[in-house]
């Protein structure tokens, strides 16, 4: 007769989490919703018990636990697991927006990230601001420098220092719902008319200045990166006439998509993939008339608390055994000709995974400047508050 | 060592205080010192803080005039549209409710607080959401029905979140209420509306301003609801913080903002405070 009191509970914790999860997953903003809740941290508080603590043989004490900085929907969740059952190691996982934050957040000091994931323009501001590490990569045995497509590892090296690696690589296009918006779409010039007229009410651009700002001025027939203030005077222009069409100015757009509550937004590659697998009528178009192509990169923060730990996550990540199943899972394409071998033919196939190399002549990297340039950031501002 | 007696209360009086103190200076004084050398600062190259005393930056404030005013009406508006509803729940829960059920019927005003704020709204979102009420809407043929991210569901929003900090002050003092003077009211022949607008609700008066201020106060710091339930595109001055603080990384700005909105609070605090001295009739009102 000792049944315990949660058998007469109407749903069990772990029922009621992935019940949860289970609807969060299509309906509720997930980079906010981690992002404010902490609910990867308090993920990770809940499994930090380190097991038996089987550790194999590391040269160094890893510790049992470590914080990673990185983006939402951009890991498979079971790598961390696996993780901790190879190392002991609990990794809590912090999601971020943007990479203005990554700095702000660095830039404030002590972040307690011992890994992190900054895109490709930011690199040479982090290591000339010292706020990240030259890697040993002798810590590294599983990093293949030879395997590595150099476009894509270029900006992680500065003046023959390596600061850091690349996860996976990608563009940054639009989304459209194809059911809903019968105009055909090419080019950024035709997004932003589009906003304005067809999906009046329906559009989304990211909040972020980076790719909001080099869009428009895209559209306009300039740089990406431009910080030209006349070029800027005429994007912010555009920006704030666009402004009261969109429906929402916010970087994670994957639920209000799903929901059809937006009908077309900007869109990085792997959130295309995603999309586009399970609605195939969100089509993934990059402008013809330009936009980015992007590089995330693996870094170790200077002010680092578990560098160990660091490495030994980094150096698991580049296993292409495991980076295999990080890419399959996100929907971005791999820098690293090994991990292309393993993934399979459906994956390679995708074109909004691995799009033509024609499409991709027009796009640009962003700049470094585009980071801490001041005019750029007001700009943004200005637009969110107009 | 022989204390006297008066040093001994005073060592008592700091034992007691002390701790109270400590915690405003370190968690707050101290803060606010910071974000007030800030504001006379300028924005590093790279972002963050420069040492200078500028008044530059307050110079600048009308650059987010759009967020304050965005703030100074949807406040006011929030503020008086949680008034509207709240006051008939707390004088039902005060005067009319049956006195056996009272204590359950106030605990469900509380009961929302227990969860998050931010769960809460995130269930807007989906309510107001295609897949929520516009759903439904369009069995009754009503389609492209948009309620999620406009300044209606920012205002939803705030009504929902903040009405039992509205709720509770007004029926704390409608509970006060003598009902003798209710009755000696009536026995002089005024009539159940004439008692409302001429003994009730100025004898509630301080509990409304204490409800008004608690709302307004921290409606002006908002920066959950905006984002959620306006999509981003109804910017409050809290949202102006964030962006400043954590994209712009213009912490000097940042600062003049935060500043200003604090003295704007402090106004706000003054005055009604005030008008509740006047209205009560006595300095004898607890606000906060």
């Amino acid at each position: 007769m000792t049944k315990s009191y949660k058998d007469n509970l109407p749903i069990s914790a772990e029922g009621f989490m992935q019940e949860f999860m289970r609807l969060k997953r299509g309906s509720v903003t997930r980079r906010h919703f981690l992002g404010i809740t902490g609910l990867g941290l308090a993920t990770a508080v809940m499994s930090r018990f380190p097991g038996a603590l089987s550790t194999p043989a590391y040269a160094e004490d890893l510790g049992s636990q470590m914080s990673i900085a990185t983006w939402p929907n951009y890991h498979d969740p079971q790598t961390f697991e696996r993780f901790k059952a190879a190392t002991g190691v609990a990794v809590e996982v912090n999601v971020f927006g943007s990479n203005e934050e990554m700095l702000a957040k660095l830039q404030a000091g002590a972040s307690g990230w011992s890994l992190f994931v900054p895109t490709n323009y930011t690199i040479s501001t982090y290591a000339k601001l010292g706020l990240i590490d030259e890697l040993d990569m002798s810590k590294l045995p599983n990093f293949s420098a030879s395997t590595e497509n150099p476009r894509f590892t270029k900006e992680g090296q500065i003046g023959g220092k390596t600061y850091a690696v690349p996860k996976n690589w990608g563009t940054t296009g639009f989304s459209v719902n194809t059911k809903k918006i019968k105009t055909p779409l090419a080019s950024w010039k035709d997004f932003f008319e589009v906003l304005q007229t067809e999906a009046d009410g329906r559009g989304m651009v990211h909040d972020y200045q980076l790719t909001t700002i080099g869009s428009a001025l895209v559209s306009l027939g300039h740089d990406f990166n431009s910080i030209k203030p006349d070029e800027l005077a005429k994007a912010e222009e555009l920006l704030i006439k666009v402004k009261p069409h969109l429906f929402a100015i916010n970087s994670d757009y994957q639920p209000a998509m799903r929901a059809t509550d937006a009908w077309i937004t900007m869109c990085w590659t792997n959130d295309g993939a995603q999309l586009n697998h399970d609605m195939p009528e969100l089509a993934y178009i990059l402008g013809k008339d330009g936009g980015e192509i992007w590089t995330d990169y693996y870094g170790i923060p200077k002010d680092a608390p578990n560098k160990p730990a660091g490495y030994a996550l980094l150096n698991y990540l580049m296993d292409p055994q495991n980076a295999v199943k990080e890419h399959i899972a996100n929907g971005a394409p791999t820098t690293d000709s090994r991990v292309l071998a393993l993934l399979p033919k459906e994956v390679t196939s995708n074109k909004i995974v691995y799009p033509d190399e024609a499409s991709l002549t027009p796009l640009e990297f962003g700049a470094a400047v585009t980071l801490t340039d001041p005019s750029r950031a007001e700009l943004m501002a200005r637009f969110k508050s107009a | 060592m022989a204390l006297t007696a008066a040093s001994k209360k005073r060592l008592v009086t700091a034992a007691l205080v002390g701790p109270a103190a400590a915690w405003l200076f370190v968690f707050l004084v101290l803060p606010f010192v910071a974000i007030l050398v800030f504001a006379f600062g300028r924005r590093a190259p790279e972002g963050g803080y420069q040492p200078a005393f500028t008044l530059e930056q307050f110079a600048n404030l009308g650059a987010r005039s759009a967020a304050f005013v965005n703030t100074l009406v949807l406040a006011p508006a929030g503020t008086a549209a949680c008034l509207l509803v709240a006051y008939p729940v707390a004088y039902y829960l005060a005067v009319k409710s049956n006195p056996k059920y009272r204590l359950l019927l106030v605990s469900l005003v509380v009961v929302p607080f227990w969860t998050s704020m931010l769960v809460r709204t995130y269930a807007w979102m989906y309510l107001l959401g295609a897949r929520g009420i516009p759903h439904l809407l369009e069995f009754v043929g009503l389609t492209d029905v948009r309620l999620l991210n406009t300044a209606g569901a920012v205002l939803l929003g705030i009504v929902y979140g903040y009405l039992p900090l509205m709720i509770l002050p007004i029926y704390v003092s409608l509970e006060k209420l003598d009902r003798r003077l209710l009755e000696a009211s009536a026995d002089l022949g005024a009539r159940p509306v004439a008692t409302f607008f001429g003994i009730t609700l100025p004898l509630s008066l301080p509990g409304v301003m204490t409800g008004v201020a608690l709302v307004m106060i921290l409606l002006l710091g908002e920066y959950l609801i905006p984002q959620l339930l306006g999509g981003g595109k109804v910017f409050f001055i809290g949202n102006a913080l964030v962006d400043l603080f954590l994209q712009s990384r213009n912490w000097p700005f940042g600062s003049a903002i935060a500043v200003t909105l604090v003295a704007v609070v402090v106004v706000i605090l003054l005055v009604a405070m005030r008008v509740a001295w006047r209205v009560a009739g006595t300095r004898q009102v607890d606000l906060l």
